[in-house]
């Protein structure tokens, strides 16, 4: 019986994991150290510049800083879920990496190596699965707090994570009439032989990526974190490495979200006018997970940017853009490319 | 009703159209004007290796001067703890032996003089009251430090360097506000 398992495959999944989970938190450092020089520049500052060249070792330092911090659990707080509360938003962030496509296969001491974690048929809808999960994160951190400020951002968190979902996912279903597949592998390889979805779904990527950076709890939609009002919200209490855990479980998720829009809508690891078959097949990989992950820098680069430019949304105006504008903007979307795969399929 | 000001505007509050209500418009444009920032010059100056320049009037830290020959101006006449409002000046008079001539320009001499940097409100009326051109406030002000005592500034501190032994630092440390003697 042991014998017939295929040893190898499992110790290469688990340098694949550790490496995926290795990059996704080396970005989500490196996010903050450009979320500061982002904000820095758009306000005619410099930005971090002391610790090693261009502060490039900023995110050590205060990598560093949180781990030696004093950890305060509040003597009123349910500790238990107050531990949860961090780990769960952190293993969510990290969970949707195991689905997506990072590149095409690499041939590596005779063996061909798919680089993703998990080709399910069904990707996409584990991805919208763990990130709904993802709520719980900040639902459990604040009812853990027992803190009225920190509930009161847990349950904006919810209400608006519940609002957002429903829009993306009628959003993706009108994706998946044109591509007829919800594997993300599928979809990639599909787009890499025609052309990108962006070009059949721009009102669906616009929904879609509204959406997103309302998952993100990004501005404008991080009424959650709302500094100002709610006294940065549902990890108010938490101090080191926990407050640290939620904060790269954010900056995580924004990385996760600007890959899964590359590969839903920009031909994921597909790097366009170049044709893959004349390279080595090492190289063409090589070549589209760079191409992934500048496509999904730029988006992480982009939400950046829109949290330096606009306010914050008042929660009414969230609500009316949520259910008002975005989930009929998305049915309607959704029936016209329904009426047209139809009409074309006759 | 008249206006209490000129500048009195009507609030606008007429419903939103259709370009308004999307938000897309005004945020691209917001995106753009964000986005033209990148390239403007920053407004930051690096502290230590760049510094701002003072006016000529700025009132910095104390400086007690010497003479060209290098002999100390102060005649510890008290006028300057007199006219200090914030009692922040304190000092000790001593005579000038015979052979020290050399050291102190006149017959009495400041034997202790202090100033409380904490307590100094940097008004300059000490440069104001002294006869002998003896105090003046420089360009440069009092760098942080971990205790209080530390603020407490003596003789070491404030005396200009010898303008025969060390020339550089002595112009250095007088500034463009002593009086020229």
């Amino acid at each position: 019986m042991l014998l017939t398992i295929d040893w190898l495959l499992i110790i290469e999944k688990l340098v694949l994991i550790v490496v995926v989970v290795l990059v996704a938190l080396g970005i989500a450092m490196y996010s903050t150290w450009a979320e500061r020089k982002v904000a820095a520049v758009m306000q005619d500052r410099k930005g971090p510049t002391r610790a090693g060249p261009f502060g490039l070792l900023q995110p050590v330092a205060d990598g560093i800083k949180l781990f030696f911090k004093e950890e305060i659990i509040p003597n009123t707080s349910n500790k238990f879920l107050f531990v949860l509360g961090p780990m769960l938003a952190m293993m969510t962030a990290m969970l949707t990496s195991a689905v997506i496509p990072w590149g095409n296969k690499i041939e590596l001491f005779g063996r061909t190596i798919d680089l993703q974690i998990a080709d399910v048929n069904i990707g996409i809808l584990f991805i919208f699965g763990v990130v709904s999960l993802g709520v719980y994160g900040i639902m459990i951190g604040g009812w853990a707090s027992n803190n009225k400020f920190s509930l009161m951002a847990a349950i904006r968190g919810a209400s608006q994570m519940i609002s957002y979902e429903l829009a993306m996912g009628i959003a993706i279903i009108a994706l998946m009439f044109i591509t007829g597949t919800l594997s993300l592998k599928g979809i990639v390889e599909q787009q890499m032989n025609h052309t990108w979805n962006i070009i059949y779904q721009p009102i669906g990527f616009l929904v879609f990526f509204v959406c997103a950076l309302a998952e993100c709890n990004r501005t404008p939609f991080d009424l959650p974190e709302a500094e100002n009002e709610l006294n940065f919200g549902y990890h108010q209490e938490y101090s080191s490495m926990k407050l640290g855990f939620y904060l790269f479980a954010e900056y995580i998720n924004m990385f996760i979200s600007g890959v899964v829009m590359a590969t839903l809508f920009f031909g994921g690891y597909d790097l366009p006018f170049l044709n893959e078959a004349t390279l080595s097949p090492n190289i063409a990989a090589l070549i589209g997970v760079l191409a992934l992950f500048g496509k999904a820098i730029f988006f992480v680069l982009v939400f950046m940017w829109i949290r330096w430019t606009i306010p914050r949304f008042r929660y009414d105006q969230l609500m009316n853009l949520g259910w008002k504008g975005l989930l009929p903007l998305a049915l309607v979307n959704m029936l016209v490319t329904a009426a047209v795969v139809l009409w074309l399929n006759k | 009703m008249q206006a209490l000001t000129t500048r009195a505007k009507q609030v606008d509050r007429k419903p939103m159209t259709l370009a308004e209500k999307i938000y897309l418009p005004a945020i691209f444009k917001g995106m753009a004007i964000t986005f033209s920032h990148i390239f403007k010059k920053k407004a930051t100056i690096s502290y230590p290796e760049q510094k701002r320049p003072f006016s000529p009037v700025f009132r910095g830290l104390h400086v007690l001067n010497r003479d060209a020959e290098g002999r100390e101006n102060c005649t510890a006449c008290g006028l300057c703890a007199v006219a200090c409002p914030a009692e922040a000046i304190t000092m000790e008079a001593a005579e000038r032996q015979p052979g020290e001539e050399h050291l102190y320009r006149e017959e009495k001499y400041a034997a202790k003089y202090e100033i409380n940097m904490l307590r100094c409100i940097f008004c300059g009326l000490c440069e104001e009251a002294c006869p002998k051109d003896a105090i003046y406030l420089s360009e440069t002000f009092a760098p942080s430090n971990y205790n209080r005592a530390s603020f407490i500034y003596g003789k070491e501190e404030l005396v200009i360097p010898h303008p025969k032994e060390n020339p550089d630092a002595y112009k250095k440390a007088l500034g463009n506000r002593a009086k020229k003697n």
